[in-house]
């Protein structure tokens, strides 16, 4: 079974193609990284079609797709949902969502707690807090990244701090000693979806919906503004 | 007739707060299916992006599925697959642009990322054939207000004019505010303006005689204000069906009287007029009559085609197609201000 992973939910567009043998294990075919924030619609598509093309695939071969579904800044985020929607849609394959921030976490490895803190743009990071990289306690939520560790009841430097929001903020959030990975890999999204889907223990799949946790930015217009004065 | 060797394109459009699905065949229309998050901007009065491009990701699928079902055609028998690239909201566009890469790819078809304003005038041709070449077009909706001479709809769109400040229907909108009727204005002052009197209260028509084909309403829409609040501190009731059908006689004088301008100086004998300001009842009943005195054949599509809607982006899809245009590549960008020189992007 082919397995299309891609998340655009940060400056990163990453996608990854995935063969998966129920039973026999999970082998990469092929992918394709860039990071390029204002161009995410650009460059998805025709990574995605280069991933096929350099595994020898073709679209109908696929059988799932997973994508990241953030939390990010909202118009990349949307190209992405999009893209696996429509891709889900015409192909009829089913299409798993993975909490973005889970993406980055599952790659840590880690065994200990520890936080990902993503950029939300705004002076604030999306965070969550995991007891290790197969279990997720608090979180996604989005916050100025002064707050996150007090949110937690922890102070700095109890517990280590991962991702692109830990590089920004080192300050207020005292970064871990190896903050990595910064951004979340479609390499990671595909390997736990994959382990999810084979019925083991992970961070868990959810409905392609987008994580904005935000309201949209609009107030209702207040009353008539007079163009006369007097 | 419908001919099987002509394209079957699906058409995507999600520049403001419509999510348009359409499917033709050739010239005709064989699904318009429409999802629209108007009522979630209401009480903002106005468009609010984010909510659109929110609600763009959420009704696309559905609405696919509608169009699809309404036309009775599989994913498997789309020839290509048309988008609005632009002009329009950033985040609004790249929702339809993305989702018509992805059907692109996996149904190995070619993609068109098309202008939206070439849409409009396309649309016609589902409802009046084939487009006499060349013609003139006026577009007036919410968000433009463009007079184009139209040589070929597919490979040759020239501007003549435009607004220089709010276009035609935000002019109604925002006099609908003034007169406390809610959004969107055009149809309710269409209405309430049957009541009242066109020539009741003598409204400045902005650049009448100023020999462009340009537009300004921001005046226009000041002078009504200003009435409006005039009476309002004199403590007297505001006539406002008189106001709303002299404000409205006021647009509709500008708008066909530039548009007839612009056929005589090109020695054209047919003019479009599109977009949601359309569908206004009185802009029909004018243009009607002056191109009638003029010996100029008028074609409007019917409302439902005026609006924003994925037929027109089918129907301007499926000319390219005819045309041989190069499909675009699946690095297609969306443009918000997209000119309407360039038709396919
Ligand atoms: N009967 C009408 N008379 C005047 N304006 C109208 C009428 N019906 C709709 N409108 C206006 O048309 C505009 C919507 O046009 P449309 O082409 O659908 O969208 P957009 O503005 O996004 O291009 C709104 O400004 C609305 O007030
Ligand atoms: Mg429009």
């Amino acid at each position: 079974m082919l397995v299309l992973a891609f998340d655009t939910a940060t400056a990163a567009v990453t996608v990854a193609l995935y063969e998966w043998i129920p039973g026999a294990g999970v082998r990469p075919r092929a992918a394709a990284d860039a990071v390029d924030a204002r161009r995410h619609a650009e460059v998805l598509t025709p990574a995605i079609a280069g991933v096929l093309a350099e595994a020898g695939a073709v679209p109908a071969d696929l059988s799932a797709v997973a994508v990241g579904v953030g939390p990010g800044p909202y118009t990349g985020l949307r190209v992405g949902l999009m893209t696996a929607r429509a891709l889900g849609e015409a192909l009829k394959i089913p299409v798993h969502g993975i909490c973005s921030l889970d993406a980055i976490a599952w790659a840590s490895a880690r065994d200990e707690p520890f936080v990902v803190a993503t950029d939300a743009r705004r002076k604030e990071v999306y965070w969550a807090r995991y007891e290790s990289a197969r279990v997720r306690t608090t979180g996604p939520a989005v916050s100025p990244p002064a707050e996150v560790l007090a949110e937690l009841g922890v102070g700095p430097g109890e517990l280590p701090v991962i991702g692109e929001g830990a590089a920004l903020y080192p300050a207020q959030l005292g970064a871990a000693a190896d903050p990595l990975p910064l951004l979340p890999s479609a390499a990671a999204l595909a390997e736990l979806a994959v382990t999810r889907l084979s019925g083991a223990d992970g961070l868990p799949l959810l409905p392609p919906e987008p994580l904005y946790l935000r309201r949209p930015d609009a107030r209702a217009p207040g009353p008539r503004k007079k163009v006369s004065q007097g | 007739m419908i001919r099987d060797s002509e394209p079957l394109v699906l058409g995507i459009e999600t520049s403001c707060d419509e999510t348009g699905v359409g499917v033709v065949r050739g010239t005709t229309l064989l699904a318009d299916a429409i999802a629209s998050s108007v009522d979630e901007h209401a009480r903002f009065g106005g468009v609010v992006p984010e909510v659109a491009s929110r609600a763009h990701l959420e009704a696309m699928a559905p609405t696919v599925e509608r169009a699809l079902a309404e036309a009775g055609v599989a994913f498997a028998d789309v020839d290509a697959i048309a988008v609005t690239a632009g002009p329009g909201l950033a985040g609004a566009l790249l929702v339809g642009v993305a989702a018509a890469k992805a059907y692109a790819l996996a149904l190995g078809k070619p993609l068109y990322g098309v202008n939206h304003l070439a849409a409009h005038v396309a649309v016609d041709q589902l409802e009046h054939g084939p487009l006499p070449k060349p013609c003139v077009a006026m577009l007036v909706s919410g968000g433009h207000s463009s007079l184009l001479l139209v040589p070929d709809v597919a490979t040759d769109v020239r501007p003549l004019g435009a607004t220089v400040d709010d276009a035609a229907g935000e002019a109604f909108d925002k006099i609908a505010r003034v007169l406390g009727l809610g959004f969107p204005g055009g149809p309710v002052i269409d209405r309430m303006a049957r009541e009242g009197t066109a020539d009741a209260i003598a409204f400045p028509r902005g650049k009448y005689d100023d020999g462009t084909y340009d537009f300004s309403f921001s005046g226009l829409k000041t002078a009504v204000a200003r009435w409006v609040e005039a009476r309002e501190r004199a403590g007297e009731p505001v006539p406002v069906a008189d106001v709303a059908a002299s404000f409205q006689e006021a647009v509709v004088d500008v708008l066909t009287a530039k548009a007839l301008a612009a056929c005589r100086a090109h020695g054209v004998k047919d003019l479009l007029v599109g977009g949601g300001v359309a569908a206004n009842s009185r802009l029909r009943a004018l243009a009607a009559q002056r191109c009638e005195a003029a010996g100029v054949r008028l074609r409007v599509p019917r409302p439902k085609l005026c609006t924003d809607n994925g037929a027109m982006v089918a129907a301007l899809g499926a000319e390219l197609v005819a045309s041989g245009t190069v499909p675009s590549e699946l690095d297609l960008p969306a443009d918000s201000a997209l000119p309407i020189t360039t038709i396919r992007l």
